[in-house]
């Protein structure tokens, strides 16, 4: 019984990302980056797509990955920040699992340097999944019915030799599969159909690429575009919860760090801490309040924007850069008052809603819940 | 060197530089100053340019990089024990200019050990620097080293005396890259004598650092990256074990080796400067071990600008804290004989030049 379930799942996977794992990928995107020590298999990502949706990984058994990384809400939570066991809440925005497997890095301060390595951490933070110890993760997985076949079947491991980073490598490859290009823009810009786009949405690329000062950070290459230049930047987003104590709540913190304080703790349970961003990786103080530079595909299913999730439209995004972001010592020197005329913010916002991949065009952005 | 260096040894060499490079600092122990020196830290802020438009008004990018070299080391931990300012901290020399840059500088709050740049001195010869700043050229003791102070940017009498109707005139004639007008750094007799007596009291094994404003040798004339007696203070230095020579002036990543004087160029906190090599197609002396800095971003006002800072423990590891770059590391008195940078000297592991448009 157990066999027929796991063919069957492998099947429906496969009709899924089929494509992706043989190596293709869609208009506009490059190379999947896969890492030599985790090659993909159908296997692999069914198992991994098994783990990422599976909720008894938490403290109280009610969150999987897929909580906040909703397949239906376009791999997000449409919430502004995380809400993760007994309705605890982070700090920082759920960003979309899509296209995760092009950064070179992981977490809004790129705390992580691969999916792998990402996938260990929600599970131990008290205010995500709550476990104590991957031990627990483990257990559960030897004692279920059909686990220990699947990482047999994967990993050629006997139960007791399943290690934590078995069950990362197979959330990773589910993961690495969760991509999408194709979008109107692409299909304009690489697939030479100039009628993919509208009037309006080619006017914003233009301004995009110009005026709007966005490819600067938000790349568009020659032949395709992870729409991120993979670097942290200050735009001053939510820094006024810090600024009058900056010095001093960085100094507590390098001192903490020093004396081995969790960083992963310390960013998604304290909101001061938080707004530090990339410092707390570096402890160099040019990195205060900078964030990684996000994708913008399919931005337009993936509300609220920036890190704590603070702005509810693509047009209250536009209005921040059009006013140089919010001013603070640290703010990026690139981020300048634009005098973006009505018609030319439009056309930015009509350019980012044609970055939407076909299979997420149906996903309604959320509302805000009250 | 005495035998020609092959590619593959010099990789060799460049890999266990690496590996040393990622132990902690404190472990890290160098040829230079060895067991002559105590630990300690110094920072430098250098070439701030501060620029009056008019009355109040000044150039906000080069006061903010300014303000954000102070905060930056303020904020170090350790803190270290005192900041050179390497220069240039005044445009065109005016008192306002030198008023507003103080009033910058003295958020610091760690001493500040002073060198003078040719914006400072043109237009009024020191007379400002001397009376509320510092002297132009001093010599100090710390842990163990002796620190030299030089005005490096003096020239020669006719031109400094005879040759511009007005003060200002000079000013702006020194201010000028390509200038055929221009004339060449020195340190000049006075200066060398001086430095000669201050040095026969030092012991051969002392360490010393000397710091100048421009290069104390000769990369590239027309926009003075040079002193044109040079040699002669690299002959006054030349008995001793472990002497380094810090510098301004150019704005950029630019290290050296010639003899047994390593060079270290400072950052700017105003601007980059390209290397003329990259720049200009005329002749021109950029060493050969340097690692170059990526020409900066244009959409970024402060790549390619920063500070930096020093640890000196039994060896000196320089710190090029590039301000929206990767921070780099250069190392001097190693094995290689040159000061290195700690991770980019092997051309595999170089940064690459951004490509996009």
């Amino acid at each position: 019984m157990g066999r027929i379930w796991i063919s069957l799942l492998f099947l429906i996977i496969v009709a899924w990302v089929g494509p992706f794992w043989a190596g293709e990928v869609p208009l506009g995107l490059p190379p999947i980056p896969i890492p030599a020590d985790n090659p993909q298999s159908p296997e692999k990502i069914a198992l991994g797509k098994r783990l990422f949706e599976d909720k008894r990984f938490s403290g109280d058994g009610t969150i999987s990955c897929a909580t906040c990384h909703d397949p239906t809400k376009a791999f997000t939570d449409g919430e502004p920040t995380a809400d993760g066991i007994n309705n605890l809440r982070g700090t920082r925005n759920s960003p979309t699992v899509i296209n995760a497997a092009y950064y070179e890095a992981q977490f809004w301060d790129g705390r992580r340097s691969s999916l792998e390595e990402q996938a260990k951490d929600p599970f131990l933070n008290p205010i995500e999944h709550g476990l104590t110890s991957h031990e627990q993760i483990l257990e559960t997985i030897r004692r279920d019915g059909s686990y220990p076949a699947q990482f047999r079947s994967v990993f050629g491991i006997e139960p007791r030799n399943i290690t934590i980073d078995h069950v990362v490598k197979a959330i990773a490859s589910f993961e690495r599969t969760i991509i999408s290009g194709d979008s109107p823009f692409d299909r304009y810009l690489y697939g030479d159909d100039k009628t993919a786009m509208s009037e309006s949405a080619i006017r914003g690329l233009e301004i995009y690429r110009t005026k709007g000062r966005c490819q600067d950070c938000h790349t568009i290459g020659q032949t395709n575009a992870t729409f991120t230049d993979n670097k942290f930047h200050n735009l001053g987003v939510g820094f006024k919860r810090i600024e009058a104590r900056v010095m001093q709540i960085a100094s507590a913190f390098r001192k903490a760090k020093q004396e081995g304080r969790d960083i992963d703790r310390s960013v998604l349970g304290d909101k001061e801490i938080s707004e530090l961003g990339r410092f707390v990786i570096t402890l160099r103080p040019s990195d205060i309040g900078q964030f990684k530079t996000p994708t913008l595909r399919n931005v337009a299913v993936t509300a609220p924007y920036m890190h704590d999730g603070s702005l509810q439209t693509l047009e209250e995004v536009v209005e921040l850069y059009n006013k140089g972001g919010e001013k603070n010592p640290f703010l990026d020197s690139g981020i300048r008052p634009l005098n973006l005329t009505d018609q030319e913010k439009a056309d930015l916002v009509a350019f980012m809603k044609s970055l939407t991949s076909p299979q997420f065009a149906n996903v309604t952005p959320s509302k805000k819940k009250e | 060197m005495s035998e020609k260096m092959t590619r593959r040894t010099f990789l060799k060499a460049a890999g266990a530089f690496t590996a040393a490079a990622a132990l902690p600092v404190g472990l890290v122990e160098m040829a230079w100053g060895q067991k002559s020196s105590e630990k300690f830290t110094f920072a430098y802020i250098s070439d701030a340019h501060i620029t009056q438009i008019k009355g109040t008004e000044f150039v906000k990018n080069f006061d903010k990089g300014l303000q954000k070299a102070v905060f930056e080391v303020n904020f170090m931990d350790p803190k270290p024990d005192f900041v050179v300012f390497g220069g240039d901290l005044a445009q065109l020399g005016k008192k306002e200019e030198f008023e507003h840059g103080l009033e910058i500088m003295k958020d610091l709050t760690v001493p500040v050990k002073w060198v003078t740049g040719e914006h400072d001195y043109y237009l009024d010869l020191g007379k400002y620097w001397q009376e509320k700043i510092s002297p132009l050229y001093y010599s100090f003791d710390h842990k163990g080293v002796h620190f030299v102070v030089l005005n490096s940017i003096l020239t020669d009498d006719d031109w400094t005396y005879k040759r511009w109707p007005t003060p200002e005139e000079r000013m702006l004639q020194m201010a000028r890259l390509d200038n055929p007008h221009g004339s060449p750094f020195m340190v000049k007799e006075e200066q060398r004598a001086w430095l000669k007596k201050d040095l026969a009291k030092t012991g051969k094994e002392t360490p010393i650092v000397v710091l100048s404003h421009s290069p104390l040798y000769k990369i590239f004339k027309p926009w003075n990256f040079w002193t044109d007696d040079a040699e002669e203070v690299q002959v006054i230095l030349s008995p001793f074990k472990n002497v380094m020579v810090l510098h301004g002036h150019v704005h950029q990543i630019l290290y050296n080796q010639i003899g047994n004087i390593p060079f270290n160029a400072f950052l700017a906190t105003a601007w980059p400067w390209p290397y003329p090599v990259s720049y200009s197609q005329l002749p021109n002396k950029v060493p050969a071990m340097t690692v170059f800095m990526n020409r900066a971003d244009p959409f970024k006002e402060r790549d390619g600008t920063g500070w930096g800072y020093f640890d000196v423990n039994g060896g000196m590891l320089h710190h090029y804290e590039l301000w929206e770059n990767t921070p780099r590391m250069v190392r001097a008195g190693g094995k290689m004989k040159h000061p290195e940078d700690t991770e980019y000297q092997d051309p595999t592991k170089r940064i690459p030049p951004q490509e996009h448009y």
